[in-house]
């Protein structure tokens, strides 16, 4: 679990390598990207910071508590810290299961307790050289 | 060291709380079974800007989520956790 926090641009790929499996035929794979539409104000860039060795452990409660409730299900997951252009994923969990019906509810379950516990920080990088701390 | 009665308890800041605090680790000495609440009080009390900080901010101890009830031991690890916005 120890390189679930990453630095560099989320290996997607790498990601559904780890949840493949023969047995579990359905895979489902969430991104979370930086955005920037009409909403979101000049946004060049998110700058994230994180209680890293917190968001390893919680990460893992979380995995736990997902493969218990749906077994037979297999999960990998990344957050990606430091800063992460717009357009770039800075989450992403894969999820597989036999069917699909458990990878997607796996999967949905992981990325919204993801959202909710793990101790990551965000601060919008705008166009004009400003950074302003955004909070949910 | 520590006065008798009184343990260390090693506090960390991130995001604004950090930058409220102007560091990202703290060393408080609070009473033999302080509670969380009495650890942040006790944080927000004595140190420049600390009356900024939440009364009741979320709270890690030893890397898990805890209500304030929580009771420190001698070398607990505590976190201020600012609102989350991972993903």
């Amino acid at each position: 679990m120890s390189d679930v926090v990453t630095r560099g641009p989320i290996d997607v790929a790498g990601l559904l390598a780890e949840v493949r499996d023969h047995g579990r035929g359905a895979t489902t794979v969430f991104l979370g990207s930086v955005r920037s539409g009409p909403d979101d104000g000049p946004v060049e860039a998110i700058d994230y910071s994180a209680y890293e060795v917190m968001v390893v452990e919680e990460f893992g409660r979380i995995l736990a508590e997902a493969a218990e409730r749906w077994p037979g299900t297999a999960y990998a997951v990344r957050h990606r810290v430091g800063r992460v252009p717009v357009g770039d994923p800075s989450i992403a969990v894969a999820a597989s299961a036999p069917h699909r019906a458990e990878a997607f509810d796996g999967c949905r379950y992981v990325i919204a307790e993801a959202k909710r516990r793990l101790p990551v920080w965000k601060r919008e990088l705008w166009l004009d050289g400003s950074a302003h701390w955004r909070e949910g | 060291m520590t006065t008798v009665g009184s343990m260390a308890v090693r506090c960390l800041l991130f995001g604004r709380y950090a930058e409220l605090l102007g560091t990202e680790a703290i060393l408080l000495e609070v009473a033999d079974a302080a509670t969380v609440a009495e650890a942040v009080d006790c944080l927000r009390r004595t140190h420049a800007n600390g009356l900024r900080l939440p009364e009741r901010p979320l709270v890690a101890v030893n890397r898990e989520h805890v209500a304030h009830e929580c009771v420190l031991a001698p070398g607990d690890e505590m976190a201020l956790l600012p609102p989350l916005a991972g993903g």
